[in-house]
């Protein structure tokens, strides 16, 4: 049996036609774009044409895409570009449940000379507009906002709040890793000065990302070497997964509509067959402005490792926030920053999908998912409580 | 992924003994939904203070469920004095180990079981003892101490890894760290040795800290050293068991043998192999 992958915001598959048009680039297309020769030079000219394509998916010029070796990658050339560009501005505004590439990264500037706003979100996951606005000064370089959240799925005006810091020339920067080819970008329409993606989040290989750069902006690269990228990153171009990037850009353009239909129909039938076939289960974060792929729910009263493992038993792979999956003892800094109650928080399963999944394998997982929690409510000394609310117990407290 | 063992993974996926024991003669509830964990356990007891039933209800992960199905199993048939016997370190052996992080898992079944025998000895309202150190997660000194000997932690992370303190804010490391010199040896003493140790002083200082520092970890991977001599700095060693054959021997002994002596002992001794 084949697993049923749910989990398509941690990686995706690589979608069969990008590995076929990579496939040359190894034994036979192995040339050095750098190179004089015509075999190397050839090989430039297939970059030029990925880089246009990975363009037209964002709406943007060919000159703006930096390749990268991924998402993070991405983010720290965006941020450092951005505060070596403006060495005299020491604060930096970032929010409260952006991905580990941003919010470590200034977790490590702000014991490093630079003052950070972590802007932080409501109980939907909604970030807080007017806190961000008040916090700003002419002291700050950079403001990072995740253009969708990776656990919720929840998206962020960034658009709007681009739009409000360019009248004061503030340089934005989005982690859109999540976001591009689930929403239209057009980066002609909007005054994002950065942007950031990642290859394997798109059907892509895992060791590629790129950077939107906004002609204009000014810039400092972050890997030095040679003259590759326009000079604005060193190291011999990732051939064969730029190649790959193109032609997942050029797929995630003609999927666009899918994900925001069959997928989004798909992700809706099974948070809402979950929901009525389950009690005390939440869904967490803004469903309005939400990722057409991704639904999180809390399934109160059980602890999301278990969840996961006797899924797994079944082989349906989705991901949890709890803390024991992750190897810290709190669960993710993105439910707590929602206040997501303890009572749900450690239960919180994520389902992310893809235009790989299908309507059966929705059914099977709506078919096994409750006996399971059934099954580990029937476990849990909470659970128990809930049930019996007459009972008078002692010693545990639910928060 | 965590590397659970097939043990764990049974003991996860089939359970034994799971619910509640109607008028059971010891209830132990340790844990909060804000933790991560809890466990409720009950037993039945004969008139011989003999454990003829227990178990238990586990909000928790896998590890936390394998856990108490492998306590209930070990300690049904056994006397209250030979379950009170039962260390955190029986029942993650009993699981064929548990991965580090998870070492708290174990640690709450042993909770469990003692709070359900002060239970049943009447003393149920006993508070824990000590101090609290960990807010986050409410741990006291007491606990901290007592993993500490028990468990021969060693760092603030190995405390974590057993019962959860200093998992959370981090705020109370330094009052970790501060208990765990305290119980091995506070490393600031050492540090302000006496300049000059004379011959005796030196060589009973390196006999001791091979027999506690370093045999126990070379024993670990099958091998042993032994101390031939003390010439002046120069301590002569043989090796012995896996050491004696290993190719890595002289790594091991410049870079983990001398440093340690170095460190603990006196920083001029060199060490050679007879």
């Amino acid at each position: 049996m084949e697993p049923i992958y749910v989990d398509n915001n941690a990686t995706t598959r690589v979608a069969p036609q990008v590995l076929e048009a990579m496939l040359p680039y190894f034994c036979d297309s192995y040339g050095n774009p750098s190179s004089m020769h015509r075999f190397g030079g050839k090989i430039g000219r297939d970059l030029r044409d990925a880089r246009a394509k990975v363009a037209a998916l964002l709406g943007a010029e060919p000159e703006e895409i930096l390749f990268t070796s991924c998402g993070t990658e991405s983010d720290s050339t965006a941020i450092w570009a951005a505060l070596r560009a403006n060495p005299t501005k020491k604060h930096v505004i970032t929010t409260r449940v952006e991905h580990p590439a941003v919010k470590n990264l200034c977790e490590h500037l702000a014991k490093n000379g630079y003052r950070i706003t972590f802007v932080p979100v409501g109980r939907k996951g909604r970030l807080d507009l007017d806190y961000l606005y008040d916090h700003l000064s002419e002291d700050t370089a950079i403001v990072s906002v995740m253009w969708a959240n990776n656990e919720t799925g929840v998206i962020f005006p960034v658009e709007e709040i681009a739009q409000q810091l360019s009248q004061r020339g503030i340089v934005f920067h989005t982690d859109a890793v999540q976001a591009v080819g689930k929403v239209p970008i057009h980066l002609k329409h909007n005054t994002i000065a950065m942007l950031s993606l990642s290859g394997h989040k798109l059907h892509a290989p895992k060791g590629i990302g790129a950077l939107y750069i906004r002609k204009g902006t000014k810039f400092a690269p972050f890997l030095m070497g040679g003259h590759q990228e326009f000079g604005r990153r060193g190291g011999t171009e990732n051939v064969a997964s730029i190649i790959g990037l193109g032609i997942a850009s050029e797929l995630a353009s003609a999927h666009m509509q899918e994900e925001n239909t069959r997928i989004k129909r798909l992700r809706d039938k099974l948070e809402s067959e979950l929901l009525a076939q389950v009690p005390h289960v939440l869904v967490n974060g803004d469903s309005q402005h939400r990722l057409p792929n991704t639904t999180s729910l809390a399934f109160e009263y059980i602890e999301g490792e278990s969840i996961l493992l006797m899924m797994d038993e079944f082989q349906i792979c989705a991901s949890s926030g709890s803390a024991c999956t992750s190897g810290s003892l709190e669960p993710s800094h993105v439910l707590r920053a929602m206040g997501v109650p303890f009572t749900a928080a450690h239960g919180s399963i994520r389902f992310s999908l893809s235009i790989y999944n299908t309507e059966k394998e929705i059914d099977f997982i709506i078919d096994k998912l409750p006996p399971i929690i059934q099954r580990l409510r029937s476990m849990s000394p909470f659970w128990k409580q809930i049930q019996d609310k007459e009972a008078c117990p002692v010693g545990f407290t639910a928060p | 992924m965590w590397e659970y063992t097939d043990k764990v993974k049974q003991h996860f996926l089939n359970p034994k003994n799971v619910g509640e024991i109607e008028e059971a003669d010891a209830v132990g509830e340790v844990g909060s939904m804000a933790c991560g964990d809890a466990l409720k356990l009950s037993l039945k007891l004969d008139d011989n203070e003999r454990i003829v039933d227990a178990k238990f209800q586990t909000f928790g992960c896998a590890s936390a469920i394998a856990s108490s199905s492998a306590l209930t199993e070990m300690i049904i048939g056994k006397t209250l004095a030979e379950a009170e016997a039962i260390t955190n370190e029986h029942i993650a052996e009993y699981l064929g180990g548990l991965p580090k992080e998870k070492m708290h898992c174990s640690v709450m079944g042993r909770d469990a079981l003692e709070k359900a025998i002060a239970c049943y000895r009447g003393d149920a309202e006993k508070k824990v003892e000590g101090n609290i150190v960990c807010e986050c997660f409410g741990v006291t000194d007491e606990q901290i101490r007592r993993a500490v000997i028990e468990n021969h932690l060693k760092t603030i992370e190995n405390v974590t890894d057993y019962v959860k303190a200093g998992g959370g804010c981090g705020n109370c490391h330094e009052r970790i760290q501060e208990l765990i010199d305290e119980i091995r040896g506070n490393p600031k003493t050492i540090a302000e040795r006496p300049k000059k140790l004379t011959n005796i002083q030196k060589i009973k200082m390196i006999d001791e800290t091979l027999e506690r520092e370093i045999k126990p970890a070379l024993n670990q991977d099958g091998g042993d050293i032994e101390l031939v001599d003390v010439e002046g700095d120069r301590v002569l060693v043989k090796l012995r068991g896996t050491c004696a054959v290993c190719t890595k021997s002289q790594i091991t002994l410049k870079n983990y043998v001398e440093s340690k002596l170095k460190e603990l002992v006196a920083p001029e001794l060199v060490v050679e192999e007879v």
